[in-house]
């Protein structure tokens, strides 16, 4: 009785002692050694795998910037603090110019205002319904309301408000562009975060045509660019826009004199 | 029984996922992209068989020996999950992609009863050596077998409209459930047919 025992004790831990020994020669032997330097930049990366930077994924990206072959601040959740810290670490000097892009959908067109020229009832999907006919509104580049930004998101910013409109939280979003990529009308698009006057169109037909089309639409009338040159507005292929790095200090007066008021307040 | 009747009977007649239901929670779980698919299954090919060989071993010259055939079990279990351990690590050195893409399930080949299950098979049938790596190597390729099979079929779901209730998982077992159905049609007379009986 005794010596069964004993020798159910003994085999059981001699197999043991041999497995575990053969396991840390081999953990020694195959060990995968990583540079101080790459776990650092992996431990500070936001870990949203958004892909904004281009890479697949937040290791990915680090590794990247360790071994050279990317720019330090690709990474949009990131931001300026998160390329500041990886400068330290990778000891080099950061350009901290660049500000936090948001997205925002560039259409306050609806099924009220928009024209539409069948009814869509397919696929919930946006590109799905572009492969007819550019989508059912008479607008070929305003929102499809369908929602594929909503999907791809990779920060869960984008929703469906009550009246029917595909918004972006701009506390949430994260501007890592993967909307802006799927969008099959390009509406959405970055704009600088501190951004506080848009022109909420994408219209670039000319005004006769965009009239017909949608009642909130840029009719290209250039007021806001010919009578407050300081507002920062530009009108090309009748279609205005603001460029946020010149003097806009006049954007609240062209927002008042806008025929179609498609300049909005954020 | 010859090599070839006992290959037969692993992959096709006692398939380790369709037939027996055993190593399913991987077969559910890796089963989501035909790549990590053939990688989990590559890996548990060569678990099976490196384990029926070395199990075979600890049975035949430890265990019976020294009058502990009831060790059989925690014994066969104390090897698989060094063996898993090693695997692991060989991944890991050598392809950290598969690595990454395995995830959780690598450590889950540890409890996978379809490694404990050809390894104690093995000693039920009274397998020699060379059998029991051979039905081990057999069952892995079983389980490689239905495994990409239902990565596959899944990859084509992620493209059909399913009702949203239906969506992910649930289509997936009632797959699982169909292929195993087809799978109950191969028995014993394929053995005959192919004049291996």
């Amino acid at each position: 009785m005794f010596i069964a025992i004993l020798s159910a004790f003994l085999v059981i831990a001699l197999m043991g002692l041999i497995l575990g020994l053969g396991l840390a020669v081999a953990d020694k032997k195959l060990a995968v050694t990583k540079d101080e330097k790459l776990v650092q930049l992996e431990e500070n990366m936001p870990g949203a795998n958004c892909g904004g930077c281009g890479f697949a994924g937040c290791s990915a990206y680090a590794e990247a910037v360790f071994k050279g072959e990317a720019e330090i601040g690709l990474c949009s959740p990131g931001g300026s603090a998160l390329a500041q810290k990886m400068g330290e670490i990778m000891g080099k000097s950061v350009d901290l110019t660049q500000e936090k892009m948001v997205a925002y959908v560039h259409c306050r067109g609806n099924k009220d205002v928009t024209e539409t020229q069948f009814s869509y009832s397919g696929l919930e999907d946006c590109n799905a319904a572009y492969l007819l006919q550019a989508g059912p509104n008479a607008c070929k580049e305003g929102c499809l309301h369908l929602g594929s930004c909503m999907k791809v998101c990779p920060a869960e910013a984008i929703y469906k408000n009550s009246e029917g409109f595909i918004v972006v939280d701009p506390d949430k979003c994260i501007g890592c562009g993967k909307c802006t990529g799927v969008c099959p009308t390009g509406v959405i698009r970055l704009i600088p975060a501190s951004a506080t006057y848009v022109v909420a169109c994408n219209n670039h037909e000319s005004g006769a045509k965009v009239r017909k089309e949608c009642k909130v639409g840029c009719i290209g009338c250039k007021i806001c660019e010919v009578k407050f040159p300081s507002s920062g507005c530009h009108v090309t292929s009748f279609l205005s826009s603001i460029d946020y790095s010149a003097d806009h200090s006049q954007l609240a007066e062209a927002c008042e004199a806008c025929p179609q008021k498609c300049i909005v307040k954020r | 029984m010859s090599y070839i009747a006992i290959i037969i009977t692993y992959v096709f007649i006692q398939n380790f996922i369709l037939v027996q239901f055993m190593g399913l929670c991987p077969f559910i779980g890796v089963s989501k992209n035909s790549e990590s698919a053939l990688g989990m299954g590559m890996a548990v090919t060569f678990v099976t068989a490196v384990a029926s060989v070395v199990c075979y071993a600890v049975y035949t010259y430890l265990l019976i020996p020294f009058d502990l055939a009831y060790l059989e079990t925690i014994s066969f279990i104390l090897v698989i999950a060094a063996l898993v351990q090693m695997v692991e690590m060989v991944i890991r050195k050598m392809s950290p992609s598969l690595y990454k893409a395995l995830g959780i399930f690598l450590p889950l080949i540890t409890t996978n009863c379809a490694v404990l299950g050809i390894a104690i098979i093995n000693i039920d049938e009274g397998y020699n050596m060379l059998e029991s790596f051979f039905a081990g190597l057999a069952a892995g390729l079983g389980f490689t077998l239905a495994i990409v099979l239902m990565s596959n079929i899944r990859e084509k779901l992620e493209l059909t409209p399913v009702r949203r209730w239906f969506k992910g998982v649930p289509i997936a077992f009632i797959s699982a459930g169909l292929m195993a159905l087809a799978f109950m049609a191969f028995d014993s007379s394929l053995l005959t047919n192919l004049h291996l009986a």
